[in-house]
């Protein structure tokens, strides 16, 4: 997508002149302006990003009330306190608990997707935005229709389980059917998304290697699994990786699924209130409690770290045998 | 596309199936916001619009909990507002980044990409005492200021920049005497502009859809965002549900006009945005 030169004729080039009349000018032009034009993101983000960063870290090591007059420093209490926490680790469970429901299937299924949509398709557009309408709506919205849906008297899909035969189930009071809940809400939004990446890096394996692997007898199933899996590797580490970072950090979901009485913690047994629910409800109402908000958010951040190495550390592990160039050594 | 994989009817089988449960609770909050509150409790449920969309608009804004209307204003004004100053200063940057030299650009451009992989949880908190040293809580400039310029957009504006500008192009305007900001007026903006746009879109979809920092910072209840209107509305003592979907079809409405509109550059979007990260 390079863009033409000018359509001038040869002849115009007027190199030295209108350059060494400004020469000065222009050598301070090209020297700071750069810095002037990336100056907005580091003025913003140095004041509404790395500042709050290190705040929280600060903040985490006090006594921080909002109410209260001082601030007395704790050191490490707030931590030791969050360590020995019932409802800290509750919440940790539940978090990953959900993470782990709904990124695995929403994964394969757009893996699955990805390869459907990567066919010779009559209204290729069409099918794309179709599925990934879900995840351009609003999300606050969307947690409020599955509520209804997943509702325990008239919600749509204790309906259609009776209508097969199955029990109603208590989506909002089961811990393990909340997270089923909330995960089905998740992976809606997010299948589709994945599935466009993925069918993205699918569309730039080139064809010959699928000829070959059929040559030498391979059937659609296994190329799928020997060719095209091995090789969407790195796009599948970024799509997991993306899904980690979204998946511990959810909030307007299980925060919406619950509406009521303190909704704040998920549920009247706490179903499924994640970790940034109960950042936000020691940091905020009821407790107010800044130091110790702060102390969960910053474990909040650790826990996305390990999670997201250890996904990059499984997933090198499974895709390196399939891998067929692995041999040759050529990502190494 | 090669005849390799021709797609088979179960293949049309399946995306109809994927395409139905992608559509279906969105179509489902267009049904219930049309018709009376009757239609939660029918099982069966009906599955096609009934004549109560009129009757249900006219309780949500007369609704005085939850201040629908200022929070349709209110995200309107911001999402706006964000998405002007997101393309304005990420094209800056980004034209900067790609094609200027200057000392400290390569470290610099790692701190930006960093600053993508940060949680917004950890400055939730901090950012809240900022705000009420400001004098900025239960004001907009708390949900807009924070997010006038994004890592992600100056990233996605350097990728583009990198690859859809030659040097030579920059290297010929500087040659007729272009200063750096006439070369980005006159040749890095126009260049820019598909990129642009899918920022822009990208940047107005999120912002719109925003609801943890605006519920953190904007606790009173008569000046929401939309998405807070909706949270007041299904938070509510008694369920109206038919108002309380009519909430949620109109909040998801802009989006999905955006989409319907811009639908094949979100995609495009997205799916470059894949290749190179």
């Amino acid at each position: 997508m390079t863009v033409q030169l000018d359509a001038r004729p040869p002849a115009t080039p007027a190199t030295g002149n209108p350059r060494q009349s400004s020469g000065r000018l222009s050598r301070f032009d090209t020297r700071f302006s750069p810095y002037l034009y990336i100056a907005p993101f580091f003025l913003i983000f140095g004041v509404f990003g790395a500042y709050p960063l290190a705040y929280t870290f600060w903040v985490s090591l006090h006594d921080w009330d909002l109410l209260g007059a001082d601030h007395p420093f704790v050191g490490a209490e707030n931590y030791t306190r969050l360590l020995a926490d019932t409802d800290f680790w509750h919440a940790l469970v539940n978090t990953l608990g959900i993470f782990v429901i709904s990124t695995v299937p929403q994964l394969l299924a757009a893996l699955w997707l990805a390869n459907l949509l990567n066919r010779g398709l009559r209204a290729r557009t069409g099918w794309r935005m179709a599925v990934l309408v879900p995840n351009v709506t609003s999300t606050a919205a969307v947690a409020i229709v599955f509520g209804v849906l997943f509702g325990r008297e008239f919600g749509m899909i204790n309906w259609l389980l009776d209508l097969v035969g199955l029990d109603a189930i208590e989506w909002k009071s089961n811990r393990l059917a909340s997270w089923v809940a909330i995960s089905a809400m998740v992976d809606w939004r997010w299948t589709g998304y994945n599935a466009l990446i993925l069918l993205a890096a699918m569309q730039a394996i080139p064809r010959d290697l699928y000829e070959a692997a059929a040559i030498d007898g391979a059937s659609r199933v296994r190329q799928f699994w020997s060719v095209t899996v091995p090789l969407l590797k790195p796009t599948i580490i970024f799509c997991t990786i993306i899904a980690t970072i979204g998946g511990l950090q959810l909030f307007t979901e299980p925060r919406m699924f619950h509406s009521g009485t303190n909704p704040i913690r998920g549920g009247p047994l706490r179903e499924s209130q994640t970790l940034t629910m109960y950042m936000f409800e020691n940091a905020f109402a009821p407790h107010y409690n800044f130091g110790y908000g702060s102390a969960v958010a910053w474990l909040l951040f650790a826990l996305i770290a390990i999670v997201a190495a250890v996904n990059v550390l499984i997933l090198r592990r499974l895709g390196g045998g399939a891998r067929p160039n692995a041999r040759k050594g050529t990502t190494r | 596309m090669s005849r390799l994989w021709r797609a088979s009817p179960l293949t049309y089988l399946a995306l109809v199936v994927a395409a139905g449960l992608s559509v279906f609770p969105i179509w489902w909050m267009f049904v219930v916001a049309s018709r009376s509150n009757d239609a939660m409790g029918q099982l069966p449920p009906p599955v096609t619009p009934g004549g109560n969309l009129g009757a249900n608009i006219a309780r949500l804004f007369d609704n005085t909990d939850a201040y629908f209307l200022t929070g349709l204003i209110n995200s309107a004004v911001v999402a706006t507002t964000v998405t002007v100053s997101v393309v304005f200063f990420s094209s800056l940057a980004g034209f900067a980044f790609a094609k200027l030299r200057f000392r400290g650009r390569n470290a610099m451009l790692l701190v930006i990409i960093a600053t993508m992989m940060v949680p917004t949880q950890l400055g939730v908190i901090p950012l809240y005492l900022l705000m009420t040293k400001l004098h900025w809580n239960d004001r907009l400039p708390a949900v807009i200021v924070p997010v006038l310029v994004t890592g992600f957009g100056v990233f996605m504006m350097r990728q583009y920049a990198g690859q859809a500008i030659s040097d030579e192009l920059i290297e010929a305007a500087r040659m007729d005497g272009c200063g750096t900001a006439r070369i980005w007026w006159h040749v890095v903006l126009p260049a820019l502009r598909p990129a642009a746009a899918v920022l822009g879109l990208l940047t107005f979809m999120t912002t719109w859809n925003d609801f943890l920092w605006p519920y953190a910072v904007l606790n009173d209840p008569a000046n929401p965002t939309v998405q807070l209107s909706l949270r007041a509305l299904s938070d509510g003592y008694y369920q109206d549900m038919s108002q309380v979907f009519t909430g949620t079809a109109i909040a998801t409405l802009p989006l999905l006009l955006v989409f319907v509109l811009f639908g094949r550059q979100i995609i495009g979007g997205i799916m470059e945005g894949a290749v190179k990260a």
